[in-house]
Parts: C-alpha cells; structure tokens; sequence
C-alpha cells in the first residue's frame, strides 16, 4: 500500500537521536493514555481524563526540564494534560495505570484522585488538582522562591485556553511581571480551541492569548504545538530567555484534543483534527530518521510494555479504609 | 503591655529573625502603611501584593511549597471568601498527595465586629473557616496568645489560619510578653511607625524571647462551679465580664477561651461540662451552621447522660451583613448583656 517515500534532503533541525527520543515519548504517551481509556471502557477506572493530542508539546516540555528537587530545579505546575511531560521526564508509566485504577500502589495520591494527577515532590511536580487554573495562582510563590534564590531553576506553569478566562490567569500576568520584581516562569497555554464543549471562539473576544501578556510586558509567543520540532525549538527559546533573564515568558501552543474532553464526553477518537504523531511520523519517515517499519515496532512495543504493566495494576489492592485518615497534616518531623 | 497588633508584629518579627519566616505578605503590609491595623509595620519581610486576594493565597501555597515559609495577610477577613477553594487547596494538597507535600503557610485576618465596620468589615470567618479540612485555625483573644499562637503557627508544617478579632486588636494585655519593657510609652517609640514619612524609619526591637501557646490547647480563664462558657476572639473578655457581674447573683461561671477552633481542646469542654452539667457556646458568626452548633452536637452525644440542661449556642443573627448604625450591630451580635442574659438563664434553666 505505502510507496517508498522519497527522502527529503535538507535536514530537519534536531539531532535524529532527539528526534527518534521524542517520537519514542509521544508514542508511549499516546498508548498509555489508549489504555487508560480502554481500563475506563472495561471499568478499571471511574474516570479517565489525559492528554492523547498535546504529545509534541508536552513531550518536549519534559525533555527540556531541569529534573530535581528544590529551588535549583523547574518546577511543574501542570494540569491534567501532562502526561507527556511526567513520560519524558522519565516517569514509569506504571504510576498512571495504578491512579486509574484508584490502587493502594497510587504513587501520586494513594487511590484518592483522578487519573492524570500526578504529584511527584522528588521532581517537582506539584500536585495536579481538578480546579480550573489554581495553578496559575500558585506558580508565582516558587517562582518568587526561585527568583530570591538565584541559579537557573525555573517555574512552569501549564493549562488549556478556556480556563485563561479565570481571574486566575490575570493573576499570574500581574504577579508574575511587577516592576522590579519579575519572576522567572514560562506560562504556557495549551490552545485546544475547546472548554468542555464550549468553543473558545464563542467566549473570548480575544484572538490570541499570548497578547495577553503584551499589556504587562511579557515576551509571547504563539506556536504550533502539534509540531514536535517547532515545539522544541520554541520552548528551549523561551525557557533558556527564562532561566537567563529571570523573567516570565507566555508560551500559547496551538494543540489537539484527540479523545474529547474526557470519559464524560465517550473520549472517542476525533478524526477531525489533526494527529501530531501521525503528522512526525510522515516527517521522521520523509527525512529517513525512522521508517514506518521501526515506527510500528515502537508502537508495539509499548502497546504490549503498557498492557503488562495493566495487568499486573488489575491485581493490586484498592487502599484499605482506614487510609482516609492518614496525611490529612504533615506531622513533626 | 503590648496591644493585640503591637503582640502580632513583636511575634511576626520574632519568626522573622528565628523562625525563617521569608514572607509576610498582603495588601500594604510593607512600607508606609505596615498594615491597615498596623500589625505589620517594621517588618524586614514586610512587601506589599498586587491588590488581590486570590493572588496572595496562590503566591503562599507557592511559596509554601517551594520550602519557603509565608505569612500571608488578608486585610478583612470579609475579603477572604474569593479566596475559598485556594484555602481548600492548601488544606487538601497533603492530603491529595498522600502525604508527598506539605504546605507550611500561616494566613492572617482580622474577623468579626466591634469597630463600625458596616458590612463588609464586620463579618466573622469561624464558621466558615471550620469547614475547611486540612488547616489548623487559632483566634485569640489576647496580645500573649496571639504572640504565642503565632509563633506555634509560623513553625508548624500545615497551613494555619489565624483569626484576629478586630475588636481587640488595640487592647492591650495584662501580661507581658517575654522581654517586652514594661512601659507602654517604650514599646511604643521603640516599634510604633511615627508618623509622616517612614521610608527611613526602623524600628528598635526590644528582645523578645520565645513563647509558645500550643495549637489546639485551650485556657480556662476563669474557673466556676454552675455552668461553662467556651468562648473566642471578641466575645471572651464579653464572657469573662459577664462571669464577674453574675458572681453577685450567686452564679459561678467557668470560661473557657478555645483559642484553637481545630484542632481544639475538647478534653478541657468535657472535664468542665461533666462538672457543670450546663454549656454555653458564645461567638458572633452567623448561627446557622455556626462551629457552636458542631461542639453543641458533640456536647449532646457525648455528654448527654452529665447534663443538666440542654446546650445552647449564643451567636451573630443570621442576617445578610451587620449594618452600620448603633442599633444595628448591636442587635446583629452578642453584646455584653446578650451574653450575661444568655449566661443567667442556662444557670438558672430547671426541667
Ligand atoms: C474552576 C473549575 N470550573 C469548572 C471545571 C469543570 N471543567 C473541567 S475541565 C473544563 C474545561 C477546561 O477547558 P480548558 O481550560 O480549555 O482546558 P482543556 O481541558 O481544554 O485542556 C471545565 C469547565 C473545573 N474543573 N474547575
């Protein structure tokens, strides 16, 4: 069926090491997300909600963190479109099957929250949480920590277009760009043209969201996010202005949602909009990186990882009663 | 003696310089104004925040999490409730991580009546406040246990409300705080902003020494044999006064000052009501669904069988705001002799 296509010569601006890394990523992150809503339609899980669509965004996102503990390192605010972002910074993805499945094993909230929350302070990965935008109030505060501190580490905070109409974002505009006291955070917007149903251009008058940080005197930026390599380059720009000039940058990335909403909208695959694996894959095969053959090894490859690490999550134990009581304080150390 | 906000400041500057408080931030805390109450005035980590609830909340937990140790201020408590689902933030986040983070913030915000505030400076945030998992909440009722609150506060490992009841905040103690000098007029030219330009002015911190009073204990203020009144923030000096005036009618009071809404001191209500047999729960947040009615029901089905008559709860009407005029707000709270009339008739209740 597929002719051999013709090897395009000029070469594509990353290294094919890089590039075959990334497609490694958001091929990982786009199977496990498959098997977390396959868990949800067979009833391994209550609710499912991910990122199937944001990969060539969120993936090299990860790849450009500076991955640790504390002020020296970025911190993630992110939301619950991360996945590609927690994949490539190294996470198993074990961890995501286990908070589907609500188990005891859950490493980011014990069997308490949805899937695609994750929490991992070793790594900066502040907990994701359900309410629309918070993340854009806290970020300033480590921001601020790591503007005091000094170094490279910075603040990265990540949510979808709709909830920018939330005081919240303005919040983070103001905070993160007073005179003299401007912080070192990449705000990013993941611009999916949706709310829940709702259609971004039924509710904002404004066109781009970036322009938003016009006002404040914020570097912007909007890309297109479901290019992997834009995405990359774009985001080493912006994050290395950040981490030198300690000062915020406001990222919007133009992405798709490929799964709906969530498991509340039937997370049925849209073939409207356009696959970023799809579109790097054509790219990776033109430029002879991969051919379609290694390609689908990979894919195979984590289909049949994922799906192992599925079962052995199905016999875990769901967390006993009585943890409910347990971390409601930190205690005395 | 120190008053309430002169006892806040020494406290926040004690944090400050040994407690490695970083941030004392809200609206004009810093410099010039050092607070609307000047609680704040003099502080090396005083600086003022856009003028934004939500954004002071968020920078906290931020601040918080990324291992620094905030004490944020909300200039009117009344101001607070757009901040509400970042407070339930900040009390689930250790929680909802299964215990990976923590969140050690203080907040600070002056509550309830007593200075004409009208109806967006009068409201109380008890009741709402005790509805939010996750916090520790203090509100005292004088300059040392709001010195001694505050210091627990500011090294404890969770987010910690602290209500400061408006009312009392120029009231000054009857202890002194350890190593405040004696003379008022000292303290004041030693920590006091002056007025006029303070862009140069610092302060002379006298050295206070460190003084605890641990959350969740409270203190028996006054001991009684007939009935017990738990009390906090503006309506406990209101009890402690009414307990003297009805000692000359033959009724022994005891009052209790809570001073930690959660976690609080049920052992002390409990040893005291079994010796009682009469509890009267007295604050001025709006009564229904008041933090009285909670330690009302715990009162009924844990001492049900040691009462004497049944609980009552003296709180704020339940009304929209607290209007302006004199009548108004004294009709819309426990006054002096609401809580006298309160006290007589449960000591005085027969079946
Ligand atoms: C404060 C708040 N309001 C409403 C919701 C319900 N809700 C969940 S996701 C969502 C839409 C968010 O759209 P957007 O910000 O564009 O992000 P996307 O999901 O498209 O990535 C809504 C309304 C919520 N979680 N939080």
């Amino acid at each position: 069926m597929r002719g051999r296509p013709t090897l395009v010569k000029e070469p594509l601006p990353l290294d094919s090491k890089l590039l075959v890394r990334m497609h490694e990523l958001m091929v990982e992150a786009r199977v496990l997300e498959e098997r977390l809503i396959q868990m949800y339609r067979q009833g391994h899980g209550y609710f499912w909600i991910g990122g199937p669509g944001e990969e060539a965004f969120n993936v090299p996102l990860g790849l450009l963190m500076k991955k640790g503990q504390g002020l020296d390192f970025d911190y993630l605010h992110g939301h619950y479109r991360q996945s590609g972002t927690v994949l490539a910074l190294g996470e198993d993805p074990i961890g995501a099957l286990r908070q589907m499945k609500s188990t005891a094993t859950d490493p980011y909230s014990g069997g308490r929250n949805f899937a695609s929350h994750f929490s991992k302070r070793e790594w900066n990965i502040v907990p994701i949480s359900s309410p629309i935008e918070v993340q854009y109030a806290m970020a300033p505060g480590t921001a601020l920590a790591q503007r005091r501190h000094g170094g490279e580490g910075i603040t990265i905070v990540t949510g979808g277009d709709a909830g920018t109409a939330e005081g919240d974002f303005a919040t983070c505009l103001v905070w993160s760009s007073r005179p003299g006291s401007e912080l070192p955070i990449l705000i990013v917007v993941t611009h999916n043209q949706w709310g829940i149903s709702t259609a971004a251009c039924t509710q904002q008058g404004c066109k781009i969201i970036a322009d938003r940080g016009k006002a404040f005197g914020i570097q912007t930026r909007t890309i297109d996010g479901n290019d992997p390599i834009a995405s990359y380059l774009e985001l080493q720009k912006a994050m290395g202005y950040v981490r030198k000039e300690r000062k915020p940058f406001l990222l919007e990335a133009n992405v798709s949602r490929l799964y709906g909403h969530s498991s509340a909208s039937g997370a049925n695959f849209v073939t409207a909009e356009q696959d970023c694996i799809v579109e790097f894959e054509k790219k990776l095969e033109a430029h002879g990186v991969l051919t379609r053959a290694e390609m689908d090894q990979v894919r195979a490859r984590w289909s049949e990882e994922i799906a192992a690490k599925a079962r052995q999550v199905r016999d875990e134990p769901l967390p006993e009663a009585s943890t409910i009581w347990k971390h409601i304080y930190a205690e005395d150390r | 003696m120190a008053s309430m906000a002169q006892a806040i400041r020494l406290a926040l500057h004690y944090a400050e310089d040994h407690l490695g408080v970083t941030d004392v931030l809200g609206e004009d805390v810093g410099l010039p104004l050092g607070g609307v109450f000047t609680a704040t005035q003099g502080l090396k980590t005083a600086w003022n925040s856009p003028l934004d609830e939500r954004g002071i909340i968020g920078c906290a937990i931020g601040l918080a999490l990324a291992g620094q140790r905030p004490v944020a201020e909300i200039q009117f408590c009344d101001y607070i409730y757009n901040t509400i689902d970042l407070l339930k933030l900040a009390g689930n986040t250790c929680w909802a991580s299964n215990g990976d983070w923590n969140v050690p913030m203080v907040v600070r915000t002056p509550v309830g009546s007593g200075i004409r505030g009208s109806i967006y400076h009068s409201h109380s945030f008890d009741a709402t406040m005790t509805h939010i998992p996750g916090w520790k909440i203090v509100m005292p009722s004088t300059p040392l246990d709001a010195y001694g609150l505050l210091l627990s506060a500011c090294q404890d490992r969770n987010p910690v409300m602290v209500l400061e009841p408006k009312a009392l905040l120029r009231m000054k103690g009857e202890e002194l705080i350890p190593g405040e000098p004696g003379d008022d007029r000292v303290l004041s030219k030693m920590i006091d902003a002056p007025l006029g330009d303070r862009m140069q002015w610092k302060p002379q911190w006298p050295d206070v020494q460190a003084y605890t009073v641990p959350i969740g204990q409270g203190k028996l203020v006054r001991p009684g044999t007939d009935l017990t009144v738990v009390s906090y923030g503006r309506t406990l000096p209101l009890s402690v006064k009414a307990a003297q005036a009805l000692e000359s009618e033959g009724i022994s009071a005891e009052v209790i000052d809570l001073r930690s809404l959660w976690p609080y001191d049920w052992e002390m209500i409990r040893e005291s009501v079994k010796k009682t047999g009469r509890a009267l729960y007295v604050n001025e947040d709006t009564e229904v669904t008041n933090f009285g009615e909670h330690l009302v029901r715990r009162t009924v089905e844990e001492l049900f069988y040691e009462l004497l008559a049944p609980p009552r709860l003296l709180a704020g009407k339940f009304l929209p705001g607290i209007g302006l005029a004199d009548p108004l707000e004294m009709a819309s709270v426990p006054q002096l002799p609401d809580v006298t009339e309160a006290m007589r008739a449960l000591a005085r209740e027969q079946p």
